[in-house]
């Protein structure tokens, strides 16, 4: 980590307090990707906390359960209180808690109140790597040609897109390309694509077409929902193109399996 | 019956949309318009702030709509043609029958309208014995194979150039069977010299409106093919079909609004016709019809105004959602299954033909949200998709699995203490049973997402349940 890049940012506390929203998939599926999170904000000289959690309260939102949304909302409020900030490695639950919480509360004075002022403390972790912290270095390695996913939550609700490209040029060994329709959604979007499991398949197919002929040997996204979709798709097809969260790469925490993947068979 | 919503079986419809490889074929093409947008949009530096200004004309007249609805009204009838409301499809139908009935009508040439298509005017008038002639070349085509518009601008995107190679040789017998038709131009042709005879021969013109102008009194239409002027300027009557939110105040705000249109429907700086009528020939006009009649249509929409899908409202059928919707690229117009497809059908279609009926529409999206990034009047059309699905839970409409799904999960959710030990268990438990694989080619109750892709096994314990164990000791 560059640590003249990281006291070069914004003005801020010099060791922000800051509240890892780890997202449910994050803390089910791959925890890995958690601590990568965690030295990546250590590195920047973040104070790293873990307050008790559970969901953002998204799949109730769009499903239409707006009463249990809100309940889990001021649950997730409650619990980053005495944060300094409040991050995700996730675009689309941060962006839950950045622009869909204040709409939650809308009309409700107090609750709308400080459902912004948890809005305004909240990010998702690469932009806020660079774009609070003012990094744009990091001190990693990763042998291979990657492609990049623009998730659309991160990428149309918060603006991710610079960011990861940024940290990812610094990355020592890789070679980063351009996906044809990196813009164009994965087909994952949460229960739709169970709900709608043909019509997600459709769309993810046409995903990983565009992933092998971008010829990268890794594709790299900021959100593990799209990337279980594309990875999944990718191994259902015998494809071995590998998917993996840009966190694990940018922390140099890439060296176990990558997503879906198994441990190596033990060399007998 | 205007016309048979099949929106409640999307689901089939997906299904047989996405099994028909010709369809697919013709899809692949549908890429060129996300192209040509982009690049348009690129060369226009203030269209952003455009955007915002088209947006702005139209909430300032929905908001007074009855005030411009009857500025128009008054400058229709001053201009010397008429103007009928029409409450729903049924009164539009017979409004537009009658009038071609006491015509004499016998003939119809028509403009492309969408708005005719939502009244199922074409089986009115065929029932009444009066012929309708679609004009614009794809409405033409659709209307030879029986078929409803596939897409709001491009009626007949989900066909092939030998589709319709097929659909002519068999429509028009009497030309010569040898005749060669392996190019786009001779179709055009083809289209163009059956259509001349049609034209000439027509008693009324039914064309469709962009924009009402209630400064005026004019209607305004733009097409790429020119059929629209000839269906407008040669019969001896010119119905105009419209809804009410079509209005605008002023020409002014039609030439910024036709900015914004054309740019993010086709990608063209302006279409290559843009019309405008107003009333009927003047004593001393070369040409034009001898009567001039306008149908307002409402069917559903003044019960839009002032709720949360108003914005909707807004909407200038400029089809840019649709073209940049995955869901629609996938699987194309017909699956949506009633006049209007892709993301403006998905809020459009449940506010039009009731949730119950519609409501597979807005449910079927994933949030993507670059229909909204796209709209020239800055729709928020997953926010509204989302207003529906929250209407339908309100009425208990939504499938029982999620419900009794999401009521399981919302307790574990909402206990994180218990949420913490179930899902350290439960994600324990799955890595066991990936037995070290990673992933799951098949589970149970995740069949919509393994019959089509496996699925990531959990690497162990929580990240959790790690980082308390990691950190109690510092604690």
């Amino acid at each position: 980590m560059n640590a003249t890049a990281a006291s070069s940012g914004p003005t801020r506390k010099s060791q922000p307090r800051v509240g890892l929203f780890v997202t449910c998939l994050v803390d089910i599926i791959r925890p890995s990707i958690g601590f990568a999170a965690v030295k990546l904000l250590e590195d920047a000289g973040c104070k790293v906390v873990v307050p008790e959690q559970t969901c953002c309260g998204q799949p109730a939102y769009n499903s239409g359960d707006r009463a249990t949304a809100k309940k889990l909302a001021r649950q997730a409020i409650g619990a980053f209180e005495d944060c300094d900030y409040v991050v995700a490695p996730s675009g689309s639950c941060g962006g839950m808690l950045i622009k869909h919480y204040p709409d939650l509360f809308a009309g409700e004075p107090d609750l709308a109140e400080r459902a912004e002022r948890f809005a305004e403390k909240s990010h998702e972790l690469i932009s806020f790597l660079v774009d609070v912290m003012g990094v744009d270095k990091v001190e990693a390695r990763y042998e291979g040609t990657v492609a990049y996913h623009d998730s659309c939550a991160g990428l149309r609700e918060l603006g991710v897109k610079t960011q990861p490209r940024r940290l990812l040029a610094g990355v020592e060994g890789l070679t980063l390309v351009e996906l044809g329709e990196a813009e164009t959604c994965c087909g994952f979007g949460g229960l739709f694509a169970t709900k709608y499991g043909e019509l997600s398949n459709a769309i993810v197919a046409r995903k990983a077409d565009d992933i092998r002929s971008a010829k990268a040997d890794t594709v790299l996204a900021g959100d593990l929902g799209c990337l279980m979709n594309m990875a999944g798709k990718l191994q259902r097809e015998g494809s071995a193109v590998k998917a993996r969260h840009v966190a694990e790469i940018l922390a140099g925490m890439a060296d176990g399996p990558a997503i879906g993947e198994g441990k190596p068979e033990p060399v007998r | 019956m205007s016309v048979v919503a099949t929106s409640a079986k999307f689901k089939d419809n997906v299904h047989e949309a996405l099994t028909d490889a010709r369809l697919q074929g013709a899809l692949a093409f549908s890429g060129n318009f996300v192209i040509r947008r982009a690049a348009a949009v690129a060369r226009l530096p203030e269209f952003d702030a455009l955007r915002d200004s088209a947006r702005a004309i139209k909430d300032h007249t929905l908001a007074h709509l009855d005030l411009y609805l009857e500025a128009y009204e008054r400058k229709v009838r001053a201009s010397g043609g008429e103007v009928h409301y029409a409450q729903d499809a049924e009164e539009a139908r017979a409004i537009i029958v009658d009038l071609c009935k006491s015509m004499g009508a016998k003939s119809v040439t028509k403009g492309k309208s969408m708005i005719a298509e939502e009244i199922g005017l074409n089986h009115a008038l065929e029932a009444a014995g009066i012929e309708p002639v679609e004009t614009d070349l794809g409405e033409y085509i659709i209307q030879l194979r029986g078929e409803t518009p596939s897409h709001i601008l491009a009626p007949a995107i989900h066909l092939t150039a030998k589709d319709v190679e097929q659909e002519f040789r068999k429509a028009h017998r009497d030309l010569p069977a040898d005749r060669s038709l392996a190019e786009p131009e001779q179709l055009v042709a083809e289209a163009r010299q059956v259509l001349r005879a049609k034209f000439l021969a027509a008693d009324v013109g039914i064309t469709g409106a962009n924009f009402l102008i209630a400064e005026t009194g004019t209607s305004i239409i733009v097409t790429n093919e020119g059929n629209g002027d000839l269906t407008q300027i040669l019969p001896q009557a010119h119905i105009v079909i419209a809804s009410i939110e079509k209005v605008i105040p002023t020409l002014e705000d039609a030439a910024q609004l036709l900015r914004v249109l054309a740019r993010s429907a086709t990608g063209q700086d302006a279409s290559v016709y843009t019309t405008l009528s107003t009333g009927p020939r003047r004593p001393g006009d070369p040409d034009g019809p001898r009567a001039y009649h306008v149908v307002i249509l409402d069917n559903g929409r003044s019960t839009m105004l002032g709720g949360e899908f108003e914005h909707m409202l807004r909407c200038i059928r400029c089809g840019a959602c649709m073209n940049h919707c995955p869901v629609y690229q996938a699987v194309g117009g017909h699956a949506y299954g009633w006049v209007y497809p892709g993301p403006m059908g998905a809020v459009l279609t449940p506010s039009l033909i009731g949730v119950a009926e519609g409501g597979q529409l807005p449910n079927a999206s994933t949030f993507c949200g670059r229909c909204e990034e796209v709209c020239p009047v800055r729709i928020p059309l997953p926010g509204m998709m989302r207003h529906w699905r929250e209407r339908e839970f309100e009425r208990r409409l939504s499938p029982a699995p999620l419900r009794y799904g999401l009521g399981f999960w919302a307790f574990f959710a909402s206990h994180p203490a218990l949420y913490r030990l179930a899902t350290d268990l439960a994600a324990r438990a799955m890595r066991l049973a990936g037995r070290g694989k990673g992933r799951f080619s098949w589970l149970p109750f995740a069949g919509g997402w393994t019959r089509y892709r496996d699925l990531a096994a959990p690497q162990g314990a929580t990240f959790q349940s790690q980082w308390r164990a990691r950190s109690g000791a510092v604690r």
